[in-house]
């Protein structure tokens, strides 16, 4: 028997819709798991007290600065390194062997997973510089993560500023840095800004690149050499040696949050920077 | 940063032999036995389970948000797919802990730690890589293309199966890579959910231990030529990943000369 191809069509027409519809449903199904499970042990003083007993009690306060301070000081690094060198890529060089080199390194560590960066963090930044379990170990580590990211995107963001702007600027009389820094980067910050939250949504996220550089402490790090706790991996030590679900959970739920609020924010940049110049 | 690594992992390969580091099938490291052979088969299976489950539904999902859905639909659909990119992988692993793994023991038997819990759990976490890439080539065919299939007749399934799916071809094949690559290297969901035996599993629900876990899983008490081992292990991922993302970079690279 034939079978009609109006049928098929329709029959694959749902049956899209439907795997489209489940994939997302398992987003918004993990969203609010970790919401309901989570809200019931989630307060204020969850926020800012310290943990008892391994995390049993009491709250993740030393966790929410180690994973603040963890982010933004491989932000303070990867920042200036990653846009410099996106600028040095499209604004003052040409394509030659040196900057396929680039490219090439650049591509390379961007598909390397995480826990290669631990072991080389452990192996390097621990063990060979003698940090030891550091908040300065994880944060170079992450920086090495989060690198590539910035400079892809901010190297996007460069290149889809109109060449009409340079153009303007040099006949006024600019100079090539009075013109990229007043000019090419103020249009390029809000993709560049996408990139950085990107990477920030990753950084806070991250467990096997953090765990083993910067250690499990659960004392507040006070300077760069002290050991610390991201959340991610408080969640994971927590679920994974069975302490407390119901911390576990509450944890997850912060760090998930907060990802997701810097992602969707990130998501919204991007859109509106690319209905801006199409 | 790779020759740092290389530094580190090679003076073992030395000593122990590369093939009874490559071929063993012993890991015993505080005994001099290096054997990863195991561990490299339960990588490669958990790949390719990852793939079997989200393969498919990734190219159906970016199938579905390429030709068929409406704008609106697809502005509330794509960031909500790019969304489960943000979620952490211990969130991942943990509920696979909770609800995939209990689902398979269930279902299935056995102790529910094992081959098919972890793929279900990776198949999940590859799903944005392969969506977002699928999703960007379906969408780099000429309009014309689809124009021109319907207008020789062709039904909207036709032309996506037999035209649209055909010359995005080569970009759906590196989608599938790079969802390897993100397979391969995942380690905290894997420690979770895989059980971490130390064989080749026998069968799917058996459990198993990848390359990834076993650096994970004993790097933070390892010391001596337990730690160059370890080093190995991850010299072996890193090779296996660089071919995969190498492959997937020619890959993309001979479509766009094309």
């Amino acid at each position: 028997m034939k079978i009609d191809q109006r049928f098929t069509d329709k029959f694959v027409k749902i049956s899209l819709n439907f795997q489209a519809y489940f994939t997302v449903g398992i987003l918004l199904i993990i969203v609010f798991i970790i919401f309901l499970k989570g809200i019931k042990h989630f307060n204020l003083e969850f926020l800012l007290t310290f943990p008892e007993d391994m995390g049993r009690h009491g709250g993740i306060f030393p966790s929410i600065v180690g994973t603040i301070l963890l982010v933004l000081l491989s932000l303070l690094i990867a920042t200036p390194l990653g846009v410099g060198t996106a600028i040095f890529l499209t604004e003052y060089t040409r394509e030659t062997k040196f900057t396929k080199i680039i490219r090439f390194g650049v591509e390379s560590l961007a598909g390397i997973p995480s826990i290669i960066y631990g072991l080389f963090g452990f192996i390097f930044f621990v063990i060979k510089l003698k940090m030891g379990w550091s908040l300065l170990a994880g944060a170079l580590t992450l920086t090495i993560m989060i690198l590539p990211t910035i400079i892809r995107t901010s190297e996007e963001a460069i290149k889809a500023v109109p060449k009409n702007f340079r153009m303007v600027s040099y006949s006024l009389g600019a100079t090539k840095w009075e013109t990229t820094t007043k000019v090419v980067i103020p249009s390029a910050a809000p993709g560049i800004l996408t990139g950085i939250m990107l990477s920030v949504g990753r950084a806070m996220g991250e467990t096997a690149a953090v765990i083993f550089t910067m250690g499990s402490s659960l004392r507040l790090p006070t300077s760069l050499f002290d050991s610390g706790r991201t959340m991610a991996v408080h969640f994971y030590i927590l679920a994974r040696e069975g302490i407390s679900m119901e911390k576990a959970y509450a944890t997850a739920l912060v760090l998930v949050l907060s990802i997701l609020c810097i992602n969707i924010l990130a998501y919204y940049y991007m859109h509106k920077v690319m209905t801006r110049y199409s | 940063m790779d020759s740092n690594f290389l530094i580190e992992g090679l003076p073992l390969f030395y000593k122990v032999g590369f093939s009874n580091i490559i071929f063993g099938f012993k890991w015993a490291p505080t005994k001099g036995s290096f054997g990863i052979f195991p561990m490299i088969v339960s990588s490669f299976l958990v790949t390719i389970g990852a793939l079997l489950i989200g393969g498919p539904l990734g190219l159906g999902c970016a199938t579905y948000l390429a030709e068929y859905a409406g704008k609106k639909r697809k502005i509330f659909l794509k960031p909500a797919l790019e969304l489960l990119a943000g979620i952490p992988s211990v969130v991942y692993g943990f509920l696979g802990v909770v609800y995939v793994v209990p689902f398979v023991r269930e279902i299935f038997g056995g102790s529910g730690f094992s081959l098919l819990s972890t793929s279900i759990v990776l198949g999940i976490m590859i799903l944005p890589t392969v969506i977002s890439i699928t999703y960007d080539s379906l969408m780099s065919v000429p309009r014309a293309y689809r124009e021109g299939s319907l207008a020789m007749g062709a039904t909207k399934w036709q032309t996506t199966w037999r035209v649209v799916i055909p010359s995005a071809k080569s970009g759906i094949l590196a989608s599938y890579i790079l969802g390897m690559g993100r397979a391969v290297g995942e380690t905290m969901a894997v420690i979770m959910v895989a059980g971490n035996a130390l064989k080749i599993p026998g069968s799917i629900l058996d459990p198993l231990r990848t390359l990834t876990s076993n650096i994970a899983l004993e790097l933070a008490y390892a010391s001596g030529d337990h730690r160059l081992g370890l080093f190995s292990t991850g010299v072996v991922l890193l090779i296996i990943i660089m071919i995969l993302n190498y492959i997937a970079n020619f890959v993309i690279r001979k479509r766009m000369i094309k």
